[in-house]
């Protein structure tokens, strides 16, 4: 294990190399495999106070400190601290980077140790559930068994719901937000026009574009700004937005005259700064092919069964048309039909899929409930 | 159905003799589901004083941040869409306080409650009251009384019925009557005959203890339909 730094004496960063070899859901095996990940807070003596917390599509192992690429104060810096939903002072909270990912993990842009060059496509295809082995691995070999918690947003939530169910002896309590059992089909048709602009721009290379010195640029912008607008909501764009014209009158041509398309542009250059176009790829398949349903034989209820100790907490936002309501209240019925300790909130926000990573009054007070009644129960 | 005792003015004033006739009723230690549970004030009674596993559902979102603060398990939910998730027997009781008269089926409520536990405790504002009837009979109104204030055009309750009435869908249902009691705000719960044409002018509100007479004759459901 390399710690690469400790900005502060409570928080570690580090990237650690799997004991053993991953195998995947595809059947492959990736030999070499290294987790980057975040630690917050102390590990109690019993090692029972460790929160697992996974991040969404483009977020990263920087949950509530610096990150190096974008300099910005982690993602979720209003939720995890001292003394905040996720109290540092009381959890030990772990973060990784996902596996496929692109900010130290093992992915697309990783050297392929056969060939020493970067996979590129030669790297497997992976899943939500082999995201969740590679933690599962990694916290086992920060010598923790079980975990107080996992928690997630997104496609944090899935990999938390991933957890549940092939590990829920080795968790107390799940957290979900904004989150669904499986991908929609309009799920999948979005992340179709990411990977798409992707492939499209010229600069992709068939994805050998590392090797080659360039990058898709391009085509990976066009696909954040796609993805971009289904994070928010109709009325919030309305609200931020309107028809507000950038400058005086029109351009009477192609620029960016409306405010909302220079924000779009600004969030698909911004993104391609920190962001690897084939790790895109990579991660929007693992989402699409995610069912959670699918490993029990098709059936919810029999995947979360084995959760039924697990007390969990399920949080969806009003507006948001991504991971709607509905999703959330599948999953909730389904651990009802489990017997699981289940809790659920609809959040009233018009901030779209977003409003999770947001400060919203009611989910801290939701999920601060919560925590600190199931961290009672667990002598914390 | 069921943010009754969330927000503002309850369906029915007569919550706390209502909760204390229920917390005596309730085995130590018992699985309860306590349907439009509010902020949860029943569900902790029941919890610090009879160590029940408690589970609630209710309808306001409100309502269900204050029951997760007070480290209880809440879904939001209400009483005619979501009972019908549950396993059968899921539950020792099923409680239904002051609510029934706010559900759209309360008789497929009714059926499902007794579905997924072994027993029901439900409670609902006795129209038969005399109160009521006075009401309605000296002005030609809608009743306004202690038990049921809100105008007609307002009230949450849309499924008022009597004692008689209540005795008799229980009778239809093929449920047994264990035990039935008269609350009201300003007295202790007493037992009561619920057959009694009496008790029917007496009681403000009443209360039961229902079971299932028998497995076979149980009114089956079909889980899922109440989505149809």
């Amino acid at each position: 294990m390399t710690v690469l730094s400790s900005p502060r004496p409570d928080q570690t960063e580090g990237v650690l190399r799997l004991n053993q070899p991953l195998c995947l859901d595809s059947g492959q095996v990736l030999r070499e495999v290294d987790i980057a990940y975040c630690t917050y807070g102390r590990l109690n003596a019993d090692r029972s106070n460790a929160v697992l917390i996974c991040h969404a599509l483009t977020g990263d192992q920087y949950v509530a400190s610096t990150n190096p690429v974008t300099g910005r104060a982690g993602w979720w810096p209003v939720m995890v601290g001292p003394g905040r939903t996720f109290d540092t002072d009381r959890y030990f909270i772990i973060s990784t980077n996902v596996l496929g990912g692109c900010m130290g993990s093992t992915g697309p842009s990783s050297i392929d140790p056969d060939t020493g060059q970067p996979f590129g496509l030669s790297f497997p295809v992976i899943t939500i559930a082999d995201m969740a082995r590679a933690q599962a691995q990694l916290v086992s070999q920060l010598g923790i068994e079980t975990l107080f918690c996992v928690a997630g947003g997104s496609m944090g939530g899935m990999q938390a719901l991933e957890w549940a169910r092939a590990n829920p002896d080795r968790m107390y309590a799940c957290v979900l937000l904004a989150t669904a059992p499986r991908h929609s089909a309009q799920n999948i048709a979005f992340h179709e026009v990411g990977r798409q602009a992707i492939m499209a721009d010229p600069d992709w290379r068939g994805g050998d574009y590392a090797r080659l010195g360039v990058r898709p640029e391009k085509g990976l912008a066009v696909a954040r700004m796609a993805a971009h607008i289904t994070y928010l909501s109709e009325p919030a764009l309305q609200r931020k937005f309107g028809r507000e014209l950038q400058r005086d009158g029109l351009s009477w041509g192609f620029d960016a005259d409306f405010q909302v398309e220079s924000y779009l542009r600004h969030q698909g250059a911004a993104f391609v700064d920190r962001f690897d176009a084939n790790s895109y790829l990579y991660i929007t398949r693992a989402l699409d092919y995610f069912d959670l349903a699918q490993a029990a034989g098709g059936k919810l209820v029999d995947a979360l069964r084995p959760a039924a100790e697990v007390r969990f907490c399920v949080l969806s936002f009003s507006s948001d048309w991504l991971y709607p309501t509905s999703e959330s209240r599948v999953i909730v019925r389904a651990l009802n039909a489990a017997g699981a300790r289940a809790s659920f909130v609809e959040i009233e926000s018009d901030k779209g899929h977003d409003a999770f990573l947001l400060d919203e009054p009611i989910m801290r007070a939701a999920l601060n409930g919560f925590l600190d009644a199931a961290g009672t129960a667990r002598g914390l | 159905m069921g943010n009754g005792r969330q927000m503002g003015q309850p369906l029915y004033a007569a919550d706390r003799e209502d909760f204390r006739e229920i917390v005596r009723l309730v085995r130590p230690g018992a699985r309860v589901l306590d349907v439009g549970c509010g902020s949860g004030e029943l569900l902790q009674l029941l919890r610090d004083e009879k160590q029940i596993d408690g589970r609630g559902i209710e309808i306001g979102a409100e309502g269900v941040s204050a029951c997760l603060a007070k480290g209880l398990a809440v879904i939001q939910g209400d009483a005619d869409r979501d009972l019908a998730e549950y396993p059968p027997m899921s539950f020792d009781y099923a409680i239904l306080s002051q609510t029934l008269q706010a559900v759209r089926a309360p008789k497929e409520v009714l059926s499902n409650l007794l579905r997924l536990a072994e027993r029901a405790i439900v409670s609902f504002p006795n129209f038969g009251h005399w109160r009521v009837r006075m009401s309605l009979l000296t002005t030609g109104r809608m009743p306004d009384t202690r038990s049921l204030p809100i105008p007609w055009y307002e009230t949450p309750n849309i499924h008022l019925c009597t004692l008689r009435d209540f005795t008799e869908l229980c009778a239809e249902l093929n449920l047994r009557i264990e035990a039935s009691s008269a609350v009201s705000p300003t007295h202790p719960a007493r037992s009561i005959d619920c057959q009694s044409p009496l008790e029917n002018w007496r009681s403000e509100s009443a209360l039961f203890l229902l079971s299932r007479k028998s497995a076979a004759t149980a009114v089956t459901h079909r889980p899922g339909d109440l989505f149809a």
